[in-house]
Order: C-alpha cells, then structure tokens, then sequence
C-alpha cells in the first residue's frame, strides 16, 4: 500500500486506445519472483523497449518532456484482462500513481484499491478535452476537491466515498476486516448449520 | 413476500456477513464470506510473504487448494525440476507455503494436477450456491455449476486468506439469453465468441452476466464451464448459469464431492437457486443461437471476431472509436483487409486451456482428426486441462488419434494459452488455438494468436490455414 495522497501535480501522458490489457501491461516474463521487486523494467516493457532492450523513443513514456511522468490518460477498459496484480505494482514502482480513463478492468481496479493506484472514471468527453489539453503538460488531482484540472480546465469526478478515503489516508484493509473477526465467526456457525454438505470439507 | 431477486443476488445475499454501507442494490458494500478458493504458484507467492511480515495464519486452511498449472512444463517426460529457475523458485516457494500454512497443494507430478479450473470440478469440489474467489481471472468458470466464482488479485488472496473474507462491491445484473437450437459444428466457444462480439470487450463491465435460454441449457457441464470462462473476456466479473439436473450429475460420485445423502439434502435447497420470474436485471440481451456459425478472431482483442466465413475487415469501414484499434491490430497481426479469414495460413496449432482443454474438448478434436494429418510446417500440440483428463481420454483412445494426426500429447498446464513457461510462439509466429485472449504478446512476443474452438483448430491444423470444421465434419 502506497503512502496516501490528497493532491497530486504531475506530468500525464496520454495512452490512448481501448482495451489496452494487464498483458501489455505487465508481460510474463516479469511474473516469475516470488516477491513484489523489480517490476519498474516491465511496465509496458513490450511497448517501451525494442528488441535489443533500448527503449523505443517513440513510446511516449519514453519522451522528454514525460520524465516524472505520475498520471495517465487511457482508453476503455484499461486493464482488462489477467487477474495479475503485477500490474499495479509495477505501475507504482516505476512511479504512477493515477490513472484517469473511462472504465477499467474490474481485477484491475480493486487491484488499484488495493495499493493505493487511483483509478478515475470520465465521461468520454470529458476524458477527450481533457485529453486535449493536458498533452504536454502537467495535470493537477484534487481529491478533496474531487477535481481535475489541466490547461486552464477543470474537470469535476465522482469517487466511492471509502475509495476516496481509502486513497488519502492508505488503510490496513485487512486489519480492518480482523476488526469482525467474530461476526465472521457468528456466520460460519449459522452457515455451516444450515448447509452441512459443506462441513465435508470443512471438517476434512 | 420477498421481491423477486436475481439468482446472483440470492447468493450474494446468502454470503453477506455484514453491510459496509447504506446503499442496496449495486453498489452496496457488504463483507462477503468466500466458501474456496484456489492458489496457484505465480499469483499467490507475495500473499503469502505479506502473511509472514504481519504473522497472521490462514483463517480456514482446509477452504484452499493449490495446483501448479502456470509456470510447469508440459513436456511429456516431464521429470525433475523446470529449466526456469525463477519458475522452480515459485514451485518450491509454493509447496513451502502449503507446508507452513496447511492447505492441500497438488504439485506438478501429483496424479491430480492441471490447470486449477479443471482440476476443481474434476474434484467435485465446486458446489451450487457457492462463493468461490480465486487469483486467476478465469474463476468465473464455477458459474456452470451454479457458483458466484470472480477473480482477484494477491492483495485481495491475501485478505481471503486471513479472514476467509473479502469487503465487495455488489454488481449489476445482466441476463444474455441464447434462443433456440445450436447449428451442427458449433460449440460453447463460439456461442460466448458470438456474445463477446456482440457486446464487445468492456459490454459486461460492472455486471455479473447470468447466462439463459434453451441453447444453454443445452450445454452439458462442459461447455457451460466454457461459456462461464469466456465470460470475463466481455468485462463479467462473474458468470451464473441456474444450475440444474445436468450439475447435479457432474458433482456426484466425484472424490471431492459430498456423499449422496448430503449431495440430495444439498439439491434440496440447490433447485432455488434461480433468478425469480420477475427478477429485473439491469441488462438484457437476447442472442439467436441458430445464426451463430464457427467463429475466429481477427485482431488483438477477443471481441475483434468473426463468423470463419467472413473477411478480415477493413478499418475504414467500422464504427469510428473502433477504427483506430483496428488498424493497429491487423499491423500487428500482420493481416490485410479483404483477405478471406480461411485464406489465413498458420504455423502453430495449441489445443488446451482452462477455457478448452476438458475431455469433450478432446473428444471434438479428435472428431476432426481422426484418419487426418495435420498439415506439413504446422507444429501442433494439445495440452489436457488436467492429468485427469489426460488419463481419461488415452483410456477412450484419443491419444492414438492426435498422436497419429501429428499433434504432440502433452501433460498438463496452462501452457500456450499464457506461454508462462517454454511453450511459446516466436516473433512473427501465428497461431490457431483454443483458449482466451489474442492479446499482443499473449502467447509470446510477436506471436499471433486466432482464437477459436478445439474443433477449429483441428481443422486449421490439418487445412493449414483457417478453416471451417464444417466442411471436415458434416
């Protein structure tokens, strides 16, 4: 879990295109540690670097002007696709902390959730003139204000209230959970009474 | 009298421990108790280091099974260690979590291993009414029989395994009705291809899609487990179908599954489990199953598809958001507009897959290829679902016919659905195969991948380029 956040000026860059998946995102070969290190190098890394490893200068987070680049423009369904979290992480390490697109993949998003990565929906039109005049530039999120500004716009974003908050303040969310343990455990009672077939494997 | 309620929200209310908001209907956050789940070996590791830092145990150790399925060989005298020593790193850091933390794991030479979603109902361990949550996308799968099965991240194993729990959004309901009779030749793949066309990628986005209709169910178990699958590849976060007569018999008997007085006490309450009559889904879409004919993908995205009969179309003249991903698909796929699909040649054929790599799988392959060969410069493999659908089919022969065929049998795993481990397209390479995603490098760098059914794919391998398996198989 990143360390929250309330306001955040960055440079953005756009990546447009629908359905850009948690494959490209984070190619396999990056899937292989059994802990969460390393995975700046994979980020787009089919995208960003060539054959020979040297990064494509044409791939627009390997432009100039995106270096420190923490916000991205996307497409439609931005993250569809492998349930791996991989992507996420490597997103964060590499140093972006929100995406503002229209929809995304549902793994993807409570991925995000998960680790602090702000997923922002917009209206289509919205995402395109906002588009427009943050290329090249940099882009301003204002969660308490719950806006986006760029280029003399200002674009105004709904967000889950314990989403919001969860993203400002960075939460044990499991520690949280811990704190029901015994309703958990009230639950299991009365479930596992009324459908004993699934004490078979309960009590295997 | 209660209001009528959707199967999905039957089930999720039957989970709920505790509301975390005030909202009802979607939206709503609830804690949702999650009856199983299933580990494998890449997406689990860093739950289960996170659970070591923070010294918490496994709330229910007993609720998980383990299968390595992603990272292993699928070699057929697959012995000893992988090459990979990254991938060796994961098994073994696998079966020392399963050790310390007391879950069942199936490693990779266990007579039960394959690929997770085949393995479990294999087992018998996937139930009506269930909730199943699961570090791989595919775990919609469980809606065949009935189950609310959606993927999840490591962060969210991780929670799962601490508190058998997960804090969870409730979706919107959609229904996709699938009328009539299936036509010779088609299967499930191309039914759920015919829906991801029609509603695109993102077409299910926020919703848990329940499938309905005579055509469905019609399905047996099978193709309903590759419909639910498929499902996800158009945004569902989760996959029903009502289960019925047909699940019932897929449970019984199985080593895992409750005994028959149970399994009947079970079917008892299991035959509610159906959306009410009235029940209003936000979405509705209704499919003619007789139009739907052998489908392919074109492009780099699964909705990127078309009926075998048609011709890789031209950017130019589809509806204006979709032209742009178009024409960087057919670059990348190296296709030009106009060119018949079954004029396509292929190097690769891969059957397999948690989406296609079950026995009836095998069965309508082996329909196709029997007495044929599969053409000179195609390579072509099929990995099972599982080293029980292995044994299964070489006790029904189907072994002798691939092998005869030409197509290499191989042991179990995801395999070159995701190329994880060494089965893998080179750059340029192009692919007939039976699983999920044509996504740009899925099945390697550079790799082109034509997603169809396992029918399909026989039938590509031995045209040696696209073609209609029902010109094969009247």
């Amino acid at each position: 879990m990143s360390a929250g956040f309330t306001r955040l000026t960055a440079p953005a860059a756009v990546l447009a295109g629908a359905n850009i998946d948690t494959d490209v995102i984070m190619p396999k070969q990056f899937l292989k540690g059994i802990d969460r290190a390393g995975l700046a190098r994979g980020l787009f890394h089919d995208l960003r670097f060539g054959a020979d490893e040297t990064p494509d200068p044409v791939f627009v987070l390997n432009r100039p002007d995106k270096a420190g680049c923490r916000i991205l423009l996307t497409g439609p369904n931005f993250g569809c696709g492998s349930s791996r979290e991989h992507a996420v992480w490597g997103m964060l390490q590499y140093g972006i902390r929100a995406v503002i697109g229209t929809t995304f993949g549902a793994i993807f998003a409570d991925n995000a959730r998960n680790n602090g990565l702000l997923l922002v929906s917009l209206e289509p039109e919205a995402l395109a003139a906002l588009m427009a005049a943050s290329d090249g530039g940099e882009l301003t999120i204002d969660l308490e204000a719950q806006e986006i500004a760029a280029g003399g716009m200002t674009v105004p974003f709904a967000i889950e209230p314990s989403l919001r908050r969860a993203i400002m303040l960075g939460l044990d969310r499991i520690g949280e959970t811990l704190l029901l343990a015994d309703r958990i455990k009230a639950f299991e009672a009365d479930y596992f009474a009324s459908a004993p077939w699934l004490l078979d494997d309960a009590q295997r | 009298m209660p209001p009528p309620t959707t199967l999905y929200d039957k089930i999720i209310d039957r989970h709920r421990v505790c509301r975390l908001n005030d909202l009802s209907g979607p939206g709503e956050r609830l804690l949702l108790y999650v009856d199983r789940t299933v580990l494998n070996e890449y997406t689990s590791p860093q739950a289960f280091n996170a659970l070591r830092d923070a010294g918490r145990p496994v709330w229910r150790p007993r609720a998980a099974i383990g299968v390595v399925d992603h990272v292993n060989s699928t070699a057929p005298d697959r012995i000893g260690p992988v090459a990979d020593v990254h991938a060796q790193q994961q098994i073994d850091y696998f079966a020392r979590n399963a050790r310390d933390f007391g879950f069942e794991m199936f490693d990779v030479f266990h007579a039960l291993q394959g690929i997770e979603h085949v393995v479990l109902p294999d087992l018998g361990w996937v139930l009506p009414g269930m909730v199943f949550a699961a570090g791989d996308s595919h775990t919609t799968t469980y809606g065949a029989f009935g189950s609310v099965g959606f993927g999840i991240g490591t962060s969210d194993i991780e929670h799962l395994l601490a508190t058998q729990c997960l804090p969870y959004t409730r979706l919107k309901t959609m229904r996709v009705t699938v009328q009539g009779a299936m036509p010779l030749g088609t299967s499930a793949k191309d039914m759920v291809m015919a829906v991801i066309r029609q509603i695109g990628a993102a077409g299910a986005h926020g919703h848990a899609l329940e499938f309905a209709g005579d055509a469905v169910r019609a399905l047996g178990i099978e193709g309903r487990m590759t419909l639910c699958n498929m499902a996800v590849e158009c945004g569902a976060r989760v996959a029903l179908i009502a289960p019925d007569a047909v699940v019932l018999a897929a449970i019984a008997g199985r080593s895992r599954a409750p005994g028959t007085a149970m399994l009947m006490q079970g079917w008892e309450t299991w035959r509610e489990l159906a959306s009410d009559p009235d029940a209003r889904f936000d979405r509705e879409v209704v499919l003619d199953a007789a139009a739907i004919a052998p489908m392919v993908t074109w492009g780099t995205s699964p909705d990127q598809a078309l009926p075998i009969t048609g011709a890789v179309p031209d950017p130019a003249v589809l509806p204006a958001p979709m032209q742009a991903d178009a024409t960087r698909a057919l670059a990348y796929m190296g296709l030009v507009p106009g060119t018949p699909l079954s004029a396509i040649p292929i190097d690769r054929a891969f059957i397999g897959s948690c989406t296609n790599g079950r026995l009836s799988d095998l069965r309508d392959a082996a329909r196709v290829l029997d007495g044929r060969k599969v053409a000179p410069g195609v390579r072509a493999m099929i990995a099972p679902g599982s080293s029980t659908v292995r044994r299964e089919a070489e006790a029904e022969g189907l072994d002798r016919i691939f092998t005869a065929a030409g197509f290499e049998w191989r042991q179990s795993g995801c395999s070159m659905c995701l190329a994880m481990n060494d089965d893998v397209l080179a750059p340029g390479e192009r692919c007939a195969s039976s699983t999920n995603r044509n996504f740009e490098g899925r099945q390697g760098s550079g790799g082109r991948t034509h997603l169809m059914s396992p029918a399909m794919v026989a039938a590509a391998a031995v045209a040696g380029h696209l073609a209609d398996v029902r010109e094969l198989v009247p």
